[in-house]
């Protein structure tokens, strides 16, 4: 990811604009913040937000008008944010001016023409940047047309206090001056651009042709509206002179006081006065905020006109506030809440880690711990999806050789079980020469219900004309998730080359994310999911006398083939022609959730797996029902009923739904092994030893669930104690009379602790770690 | 002495008979190694790693190191 693709990905998260209040607010008054800060009942807080962008906050907070709730989300449910009687109520209540600090003197001078919000605003910022500035003034009073506001709604002494801060500023007033629009003295428009630096002009309604300054078409002065610039390089004009007479406009007034100070500043600077100022103004913000299921609720009215809200009044309505934001990505994973951010700061988080030369790379489990399901892209305004770029981050990882050994390790070596001699198969139905189609039930669905397999490729060839291969394996998904490109790579070729010697058949599938990989990664392949087929052919006999009492289930729609709308369907239909009720889960279909073995999160963080899947099992108190093994292992083995489809349609009793039927990590490469050696020797009648195993081993239920956690296979010990018995290296606790040995196979170094007993040797203990004793 | 250290006094290489005490062992894990003191096999150098150890300030150190 370069600093472009960066810039790229992070405009696409929109979390960071700011609320349509605030981009429609000329001077971007933080609303949103303001709010929350009354919701807290911290009104100094909301103050000093408010003074921040506002420069007199008396005058503002009583006579805006408002334009910031014409993009107020909340005008498309009911009405707008009552935003400047929310900033009134916080200026009431707390408001004391804060001292102002401004930047040392600067050697220019400005002269500011009107005394109006526009002049006084423009007067103030660059007063505050250390400039010179003489206001002039028709009357003999500050604030021009304020002044016509009633008493009642503006009491002059807020407009005082407002223009006290003056005091504090190198400002000169002189009022009573008319500006002479002839002639050259020092009081005419020609004497102040020759005695000053810059002018700006804010004379309100007045007459103002006879300046000598260019019109435009309608006749007015032409102002540049970005710049305010007129036709002289050293005069800006704007407020409502620019604007005309009509509407009250004060926070505009303001906001062109301020770009006309941004310009000053510039041209003294002799800095590009048109460069950045794209959001100077009010604009439309891209911001998205989910308004679903939000009920309407008027505005809170004001009951007092003099007085505004009351506090118990101001809280009501600022409840009303939708806070704006979007983390529609982060309500919907459980993976990206987890990380207490969103996408935008995860983005330069990813892009820093891998730009790290030296140091600690803080984001390396963040990134290897996505599920890569592809959900943030589904529900993203800007279809930013994190998982791509997670998975993009793991692959240069590797490359760079900067991949934990530890993340992936156990997950491929489990994958290369299932590509090796033990499970790994590839032959045309017996009898016959050529396929037609080819059956690939997946390494994961052949480790959690073999039997289920078995029934189903004697179903396919019963049914199927023209041959049914079976293709044992595992299509490089494991491989796909940990970054491991090349490895990937080579699997998917092996599996290629056995596809082409069976003459490339149809490929049918039972898992999911085989079909998606296939589907991305072969595409002269021509793959379809066994259900489709089956809602297409017909269902086993079996199926429709099935011995599980008629029932509800919840659906759960796989990530991995989450755009699979057919599929969808087809599953749907299974379920109705079985009998049996359906109910959807809040999340499903092109929302649907990972169910957290995806990007092989259940090897790399097994908490938030943990999390993933027990927020998923929440979603409905009905048992569910997977079209994918693997999802189905990991909700029974949180403790959720669930079913796998193949379960179903073959009506297999054992099956009890729960973690009874989650076979461990040994026990899922054991039931691959069993699976093709059955196979062999029922279908195609070969003769296949059973393996002797080196050394007999008893396992308690215990030791087995800690070797489950700390992913120790019961291989790993029997290769520990064959070790040591073999060399007589090993260890004894003479209090407890237990043997203690080590070995590394690999990459691991495993302790076993045992006893011998008659029949075998009893395993007390296991744990391992990578670090290795070089003696 | 520590409990640890008490339960490793324990400890017995069969092959060699004798009670394992301190001694210097290397460790060694992504490129760096690293100097420690466990007991051991005085005779034919067997280590002893006790769980704790393992799966406390080991599995620390191999975080660390494989996120520099
Ligand atoms: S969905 Fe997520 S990534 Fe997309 S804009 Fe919203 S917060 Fe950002
Ligand atoms: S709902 Fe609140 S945050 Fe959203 S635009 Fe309106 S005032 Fe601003
Ligand atoms: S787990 Fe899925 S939804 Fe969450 S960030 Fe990763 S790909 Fe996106
Ligand atoms: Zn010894």
């Amino acid at each position: 990811m370069d600093q472009k693709l960066l810039r790229e990905r992070e405009a696409r998260c929109v979390q960071e604009n700011p609320p349509g209040c605030t981009a429609g607010c000329p001077i971007h008054v933080d609303v949103r913040g303001m709010v929350a800060a009354i919701l807290k009942g911290d009104y100094e807080a909301g103050v000093t937000l408010f003074e921040k962008m506002v420069p007199f906050p008396g005058i503002i907070s009583r006579v805006c008008d408002q334009p910031c709730q014409k993009a107020c989300k909340r005008k498309e449910i009911d009405d707008p944010i009552s935003i400047n009687a929310l900033e009134k109520i916080c200026v009431d209540s707390k408001h004391t001016p804060k001292p102002v600090v401004g930047l040392p003197e600067k050697n220019k001078k400005v002269a500011v023409v009107g005394a109006g919000l526009s002049g006084l605003t423009c007067a103030f910022d660059l007063a505050r940047k250390g400039y010179k500035v003489v206001v002039f003034e028709a009357s003999g009073v500050l604030g021009g047309s304020i002044r016509d506001i009633t008493e009642s709604k503006l009491p002059r002494e807020i407009i005082e206090k407002d223009f006290a801060v003056f005091d504090q500023l190198p400002v000169e007033f002189e009022f009573n001056v008319v500006i002479e629009s002839q002639g050259s003295s020092s009081r005419s428009f020609i004497g102040l651009r020759e005695s000053f630096d810059a002018v700006y002009l804010g004379i309100g309604c007045k007459e103002q042709n006879a300046l000598d300054l260019r019109v435009a078409l309608d006749g007015n002065i032409a102002i540049d509206p970005v710049t305010l610039a007129t036709s002289h390089p050293k005069v800006f004009a704007g407020g409502r002179l620019r604007r005309g007479c009509e509407e009250r406009a004060p926070v505009t007034s303001i906001a062109d006081g301020r770009s006309a100070a941004i310009s000053i500043d510039r041209l003294m600077q002799n800095a590009s006065l048109t460069a950045n100022r794209e959001k100077e103004g009010p604009f439309v913000s891209t911001l998205f905020t989910n308004t679903k299921g939000i009920e309407r609720e008027n505005k809170v009215p004001i009951i007092d006109l003099a007085n505004g809200y009351s506090k118990e009044e101001a809280e009501a309505e600022a409840k009303r506030c939708l806070l704006c934001e979007c983390r529609e990505c982060v309500k919907a994973c459980e993976y990206l809440a987890h990380y207490g951010s969103y996408p935008k700061r995860y983005v330069r988080e990813v892009y820093n880690n891998l730009s790290i030369v030296m140091g600690i790379h803080h984001a390396n489990k963040m990134i290897n711990t996505c599920n890569l399901c592809g959900l943030c892209e589904q529900v993203c305004p800007g279809n930013l999806n994190m998982g791509e770029i997670c998975r993009e981050a793991r692959q240069m990882m590797v490359e760079r050789g900067k991949m934990p050994p530890s993340a992936h390790d156990f997950a491929l070596r489990d994958m290369r079980f299932s590509t090796g001699d033990n499970f790994a198969l590839s032959r045309h139905q017996a009898g016959f020469t050529a396929s037609n189609v080819a059956f690939y039930p997946g390494c994961q669905h052949a480790a959690s219900s073999p039997e289920q397999v078995k029934k189903m490729y004697q179903f396919l060839c019963d049914k199927l004309d023209g041959g049914v291969a079976l293709m044992l394996g595992c299509c490089g998904a494991p491989a796909n998730w940990a970054g491991q490109e090349a490895l990937f790579q080579e699997t998917l070729q092996k599996f290629e080359q056995e596809w082409r010697k069976l003459g490339s058949p149809k490929v049918i599938t039972s898992c999911p994310t085989c079909f998606s990989m296939f589907q991305q990664n072969l595409p002269e392949l021509q793959v379809e999911m066994l259900w489709t087929l089956l809602d297409r052919i017909g269902l086993p006999d079996k199926a429709t006398t099935s011995t599980f009492a008629r029932r509800k289930f919840a659906v759960h729609d796989s990530c991995t083939t989450r755009y699979e709308a057919a599929l969808h369907k087809s599953v749907r239909n299974i379920l109705g022609k079985l009998g049996y009720e359906i109910e959807e889960l809040p999340r499903s279909r092109e929302n649907t959730v990972c169910c957290g073995y995806g990007g092989l999160m259940i090897y790399t963080n097994k908490d938030v797996a943990h999390k993933v899947i027990n927020r998923r099992i929440k979603e409905s108190d009905t048992d569910y029902l997977a079209y994918c093994a693997m999802c189905r292992d990991n909700f029974a083995s949180q403790g959720k009923r669930a079913f796998y489809l193949l379960d179903l349609l073959f009506g297999d009793e054992k099956k009890t739904g729960d973690e009874k039927d989650v076979p461990g990590y040994s026990q899922r490469q054991e039931n691959r092994a069993r699976l093709k050696r059955s196979l062999l020797r029922e279908v195609w009648g070969e003769t296949v030893q059973e393996p002797e195993t080196e050394v007999k081993v008893i396992i308690p239920d215990r030791v087995r669930q800690i070797m489950e956690d700390r992913m120790i296979l019961v291989d790993d010990v029997i290769k520990v104690i064959a070790h040591a018995e073999a060399t007589g290296n090993k260890l004894k606790d003479s209090e407890s009379n237990r043997y203690i040995a080590y070995f590394r196979p690999v990459s691991v170094t495993y302790w076993v602790e045992y006893s011998s007993q008659e029949d075998g040797f009893l395993v007390h203990n296991a744990y391992c770690h990578r670090i290795e004793i070089l003696e | 002495m520590g409990k640890q250290a008490i339960q490793q006094q324990k400890i017995v290489c069969v092959k060699c008979g004798i009670y394992l005490t301190p001694g210097k062992v290397t460790l060694s894990y992504m490129g760096s190694t690293f100097p420690v003191e466990l007991y051991k096999c005085a005779q034919c150098g067997l280590v002893y790693i006790p769980e704790d150890l393992a799966r406390g300030k080991m599995q620390q150190v191999e975080e660390s190191l494989e996120d520099k």
